[in-house]
């Protein structure tokens, strides 16, 4: 697979740290996150993955005592700024978690719209194209259409989290932050949800944490190693799995420890 | 040996599941027998004439049509004001308030001022409604004082009900971009609505037997009219009964009997309503 070396910036991070109280869980992070590429971010547990992710889209401060230093720019604009609302900022960014997690008050079609309808900017002459839309980018139109009214929690768990991530491109965010989005999944809704990824970023810029290296070097163009907080290596997913800087990150990916 | 001791802790089981039967079967007789005590002096006076007649001096004509009323008003009244104000202040307490020393100490307040006897509240509001306020005997007051009594209740009942929904569903809504009033008011409190509801009609319902609190404030006993805004005098069920059951004529305790039946239904009714409501909304749920 040839990587465009021309794919714009999207996140620029520079000497992020990020504390949970005074638990000091990221360590100068330096990352460059590019357009239509996805970016997985690997590494153990307890490394600072989530936070990391968490950081991008402001969520990490939701967290009582959770501390932020440093700067992550999103196409040139410091997010972290004072006059940024990080509820508008969550627009652009959709969050796609662990454990699928449909609103179960809703039907499968408000869940799509969920995001639209929380946020007061629902257009109701619009409301099915978009339903119909995001579904079909979530690939799971075809297996809905006739049980749009039916509650979401009543899908398989695969097919819920591809409600879940239908839900996020219905906000029509530009990045997508995809933590561990396959570890609830069989196999077979994980290589649904890989392809997905596959045709999803052509249009978006992709972040996913794994804790596979097969699905790691499966779907993405970049890979970073995080280490105890610290980002040991970044760089295109093909060289880190293939010919690895540091000795931690070989020492990782062929399951010496972690 | 080992079969020994086996037996022995099975024994030790069986006696235990015994007396938990027992203690399970005696307040459940005991209840019986007081139903069954009320239902028989009472049974035979219940007609339409008993529910739609006002107060009178002699027993075969005495209704308990005012104390329905004043009832009904004071419920709806009492729902109205502290559904609000109680889901309100749980709200804030649960979703805006600072975790912290103060935040316990409103938390351990709330849970004791639902142990205050009722007497107590009638006595704030013979103080603050009644006198301060000017209110007077009214039905206003009278559901103010209720309001009193059941908001610790509606809070501590709303706030588990808030705090058992999912973190992850607050996260999935905040991911979307939502602020914390639209995550609260479109995920949160529709996923809270059994709980709450359940909670209050429970403790509204335990306000609507209440007597002390409104002897205290001062219902009237004998009322030959309907209430006609919140202003008015009033009495209630449970103040009609304590009349009736204070006479030494025979008659009148059966006409006491026949308004506990009918206030024991009002009561099995709101209990229904709480338990449907519930279940309509965990089926949504599912
Ligand atoms: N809500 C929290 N409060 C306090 N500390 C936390 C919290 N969440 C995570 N931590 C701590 O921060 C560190 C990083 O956690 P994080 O969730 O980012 O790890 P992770 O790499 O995502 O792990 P995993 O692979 O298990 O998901 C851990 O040491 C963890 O104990
Ligand atoms: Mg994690």
């Amino acid at each position: 697979m040839l990587k465009n070396p021309e794919n714009s910036p999207r996140f620029v991070v520079t000497q992020l740290n990020a504390w949970f109280s005074a638990h000091h869980v990221l360590r100068s992070v330096d990352m460059l996150i590019r357009d239509r590429e996805v970016t997985a971010i690997i590494g153990p547990s307890g490394c600072g993955k989530s936070t990391f992710i968490r950081c991008l889209n402001r969520m990490h401060e939701l967290v009582p005592g959770a501390k932020v230093a440093g700067s992550i720019q999103l196409d040139g604009e410091d997010i972290y700024q004072s006059d940024v609302d990080p509820v508008l900022l969550r627009r652009h960014v959709g969050m796609v978690f662990q454990k699928p997690n449909p609103f179960p008050t809703m039907t499968i079609r408000e869940n799509v719209l969920s995001g639209l309808r929380l946020t007061g900017r629902l257009d109701r002459s619009t409301a099915n194209s978009v339903v119909e839309s995001a579904l079909r980018r979530a690939a799971l139109w075809d297996e809905v259409k006739d049980t749009l009214d039916k509650p979401g929690g009543s899908l398989s768990g695969g097919q819920q989290q591809r409600l879940c991530i239908a839900r996020t491109l219905a906000v029509d965010p530009s990045v997508i932050l995809m933590d561990e989005p396959c570890s609830a999944l069989d196999p077979v809704a994980t290589a649904r949800i890989e392809d997905l990824l596959h045709t999803l970023k052509a249009s978006y810029s992709i972040v996913i944490v794994t804790h596979s290296m097969q699905q790691a070097s499966r779907v993405s163009d970049r890979t970073g190693f995080f280490l105890s907080g610290e980002l040991i290596e970044f760089g295109d997913t093909d060289r880190i799995f293939t010919a690895p800087t540091d000795r931690r990150t070989e020492d990782y990916i062929t399951g010496k420890f972690g | 040996m080992k079969r020994h001791v086996r037996k022995w802790s099975r024994r030790k089981e069986t006696l235990f599941i015994g007396l938990c039967i027992v203690s399970l079967a005696v307040p459940l007789c005991l209840l019986f027998a007081m139903l069954i005590d009320v239902a028989l002096d009472g049974i035979s006076r219940i007609d339409w004439q008993f529910l739609t007649s006002y107060p009178s001096r002699r027993a075969s004509s005495a209704g308990i049509l005012p104390g329905l009323v004043g009832s009904a008003f004071l419920i709806v009244l009492t729902a109205v004001i502290s559904l609000p104000m109680g889901v309100g202040a749980a709200i804030y307490l649960e979703e805006y308030g600072e975790r912290g020393r103060l935040a316990n100490l409103i938390e351990v307040n709330i849970a004791n001022l639902a142990g205050v006897p009722s007497v107590i509240y009638g006595l704030l509001g013979l103080e603050i409604f009644v006198r301060f306020a000017g209110l007077d005997r009214s039905l206003l007051a009278g559901a103010l004082t209720l309001s009193l009594l059941v908001l610790p209740v509606v809070i501590m009942a709303t706030r588990e009900a808030l705090r058992v929904v999912p973190k992850t569903l607050r996260e999935a809504a905040l991911a979307l971009g939502a602020t914390r009033w639209q995550m609260v008011w479109r995920v949160v409190l529709p996923m809270a609505v059994p709980g709450i509801m359940t909670g209050a009609i429970l403790s509204i319902s335990r306000a609507l037997g209440e007597t002390a609190p409104l002897v205290v404030i001062g219902a009237l006993t004998y009322v030959s009219f309907l209430p006609q805004d919140p202003m008015s005098a009033f009495t209630a069920l449970p103040i009609q009964i304590f009349n009736w059951v204070s006479r030494p004529q025979a008659a009148f305790l059966e006409n006491a009997a026949a308004a506990i039946l009918v206030l024991l239904v009002v009561l099995l009714l709101a209990n229904v309503v709480a338990i449907v409501i519930r279940n309509r909304y965990q089926k949504r749920i599912g």
